[in-house]
């Protein structure tokens, strides 16, 4: 009989030899006559094991990792196919404790199942949650989304349910569900990870979403640094249409929904949802003025739904379980989980999917096992290039909503980098600006002008010259930002800035000013 | 052939034909755009006003639209393309030397390609590799965790010689 082997098509995996090791295993099996079948999974998200072989033993997936190539005649000699001990042994999978500890729902199948395989999603509760969805009105499919709790986890925090009513409450000749899958911020992977290792999750969500509120037709607006989650979720749309999950009378229900891939240029702004909108209409991704909202008037002039692919691909667990099971996750106003992408200078980076409510500290050092380098981390930026820097003193914080949102930080989609002692945060505030006039749509002064000022002010600051007068000025330009820009990107930049320049004044020449 | 003022026959063709296969979806113009730079390394100036008239858009637009995304080009590229993440995460782990490294040992600066043709260094922000930083496409290509000496055996693989190599 044929032993399953499964390797990880997931491109943090490939970066690390992924490739060569699948190609690999197939010639030394050749070679020693033995049968296995090679299944390209996505990755469970333990980047420090990856490439993470497992073996399918009876009803137990066994890993062994990090494979190179130079590791397979080893393997092989110590019975691997069976399960053998090696020094890369780790036993089963789901019982390696950075795994075990974790609480996935959205991400639960997430290197598990043959990617862009109906058969092997059905088997693994998929599609559950659009059958249960077909038996309800619109209504209902809404009222449940909104009773789950669920936030747009693209950074918005928005409830889902919320906005699904107000294009539900429209009337209009066509309905968009636009899924914003332009993941630009440094740190975060979890779009991509679900993307490469589970796209019919995204596709069911996204019928789902549909059906909810009248729209038969669907957008990904995918960004074109990820060519391999193209290549994934072109071919597991392909597989639904098939299998009849997308396209005309699904399932014989009646019901119309299908999708398309649309490639983004390289714009960190087109993460933003109207400039999204805009860009999906092959004009340049310029903000556009709210109101409308785009739950009204959105793409084409048709009220769109626009949600991130994490919000998305959580809809089915949602309709399969039901409200009440995943509002049960989480604490106060952040219900369910969240995946947490650690990123950055940490031993052991990946996702971590919990319910809302662990300290950082638990995510830097129980799961990160604290800084790769060795040395003390110094900062982590939690939220993205628009999101805090916080000091060793915040890493109690509980990663949720509110507790970060009060003290001036922002969750956003999910994603921690750490830094260590070796980091200069009079660099890293340089950086925000310049990123924000690298990447300023260019629609509103603030941002557009703004943001070349506060590099240059920052440049004085680092050089000592006048530095009192260019802290007051940049401390005033941070203020026009984030009040005077047109969304989130000038809106937002004063985050790291302030951040860094209220814990790390050090870094801009505090100690030689007095 | 296709040179930086004119198109000849064929390559005007090619461009027919790809905007005529789009022409009937909504908002075709960055499909288009990406066909045309899959077909030609890059969009040609001289084939702006071509697309803008098969798509009865203004040459204003489509020239608007070209030069504000980062990912299309307007000059050839080099036959290899090397994206460095210079995001945060990368930066965390020493992406900023690899970056040096890289112009370096190629002697152009990002957004140039060497003067043998060889490879076009390009910066990007974030290749969603965040785990395994610091990260870079090689020709789409993902490496992870990518030391100077890991990124100079993937350039000799490439044949991308060294600036003071003397390459021919």
């Amino acid at each position: 009989m044929s032993t399953r082997v499964y390797v990880p098509g997931d491109s943090g995996a490939l970066s690390l030899g992924a490739e060569a090791v699948a190609r690999g295993i197939a010639a030394e099996a050749a070679q020693r006559g033995l049968d296995v079948t090679i299944v390209r999974n996505g990755s469970r998200g333990l980047y420090w094991l990856e490439p993470m072989v497992e073996v399918e033993i009876g009803d137990t997936r066994v890993a062994y990792g990090p494979v190179a190539t130079r590791d397979l005649a080893g393997l092989f000699d110590a019975g691997f196919l069976q399960g053998g001990g090696h020094p890369l042994a780790h036993g089963p999978t789901a019982q390696i404790p950075w795994l075990a500890r974790q609480q996935r729902l959205t991400c639960a199948r997430v290197g598990v199942i043959d990617p862009a395989d109906v058969a092997d999603y059905e088997r693994c509760e998929g599609f559950a949650g659009l059958r249960r969805a077909l038996g309800m009105s619109p209504q209902e499919i809404v009222r449940e989304v909104a009773d789950s709790g669920l936030r747009g986890r693209g950074g918005a925090a928005f409830p889902t349910g919320t906005k699904w009513r107000t294009v539900l409450e429209q009337v209009a000749p066509q309905k968009f569900i636009a899924c914003n899958a332009d993941e630009g911020d440094s740190g975060t992977f979890a779009d991509r990870m679900l993307m490469e290792g589970d796209p019919l999750s995204l596709i069911e969500g996204m019928t789902i979403a549909g059906f909810a509120v009248g729209a038969t037709r669907g957008y990904i607006y995918l960004r074109v640094e990820y060519p391999h989650a193209h290549r994934l979720l072109t071919a597991a749309i392909t597989s639904a249409r098939t299998a009849g999950y997308l396209g005309s009378n699904i399932l014989g229900s009646g019901r119309d929904f299908d999708l398309e891939v649309r490639v983004g240029a390289g714009a960190y702004i087109c993460g933003e949802e109207t400039s999204m909108l805009e860009s999906l209409e092959g004009r340049r991704g310029e903000v556009r003025v709210r109101p409308p909202l785009p739950a009204v008037k959105g793409l084409f002039g048709m009220p769109t739904v626009v949600n991130n692919v994490v919000s998305l691909a959580t809809v089915p667990v949602i309709l399969a379980r039901g409200a009440a099971f995943y509002r049960d996750y989480g604490v106060g106003q952040s219900r369910g989980t969240l995946p947490v992408q650690l990123a950055g200078n940490l031993r052991r980076g990946g996702l971590v999917e919990l319910a809302f409510g662990p300290s950082l500290r638990e995510l830097l050092y129980d799961f990160g096992g604290g800084s790769a380098s060795g040395r003390p981390l110094r900062a982590v930026q939690v939220g993205g290039p628009l999101g805090a820097y916080l000091p060793e003193s915040q890493f109690d914080t509980a990663v949720d909503y509110e507790a970060l949102a009060g003290i001036g930080a922002l969750l956003g989609h999910g994603g921690v980098v750490a830094f260590d002692d070796t980091v200069d945060m009079a660099r890293m505030a340089r950086f925000a600006m310049q990123f924000c006039a690298h990447e300023s749509c260019g629609k509103c002064t603030p941002c557009r002008i703004g943001s070349t000022r506060g590099t240059e002010l920052i440049d004085r600051i680092i050089l000592g010259q006048d530095r009192e007068h260019n802290l007051g000025t940049l401390v005033d330009l941070c203020e026009t930002l984030q009040h005077g820009s047109l969304c989130g990107l000038g809106g937002m930049t004063p985050f790291p800035v302030r951040s860094a320049l209220q814990h790390f004044p050090e870094d801009f020449g505090a100690a030689r000013a007095h | 052939m296709v040179s930086m003022t004119t198109l000849d026959a064929s390559a005007r063709d090619r461009i027919d034909s790809i905007v005529a296969a789009n022409a009937a979806r909504p908002g075709p113009l960055l499909e288009v755009l990406h066909e045309v730079q899959r077909e030609f390394g890059y969009v040609p100036p001289a084939a702006i006003p071509q697309i803008a008239r098969g798509l009865n858009l203004s040459r204003a637009e489509v020239h608007g639209v070209v030069s504000f995304y980062h990912h299309f080009r307007s000059t050839p590229p080099g036959h290899h393309r090397l994206q460095i993440c210079r995001a945060e995460s990368c930066q965390a782990m020493q992406g900023d030397a690899l970056a040096a490294h890289a112009e370096q040992r190629l002697g152009v600066r990002f957004g140039e390609t060497t003067t043998d043709g060889r490879c076009t260094l390009e910066a990007v922000y974030c290749l969603g590799n965040c785990a395994c930083s610091p990260a870079i496409l090689l020709d789409d290509e993902p490496h992870g965790r990518v030391t100077p000496e890991r990124l100079d055996e993937l350039l000799t693989s490439c044949a991308v010689g060294g600036a003071a190599g003397g390459h021919g």
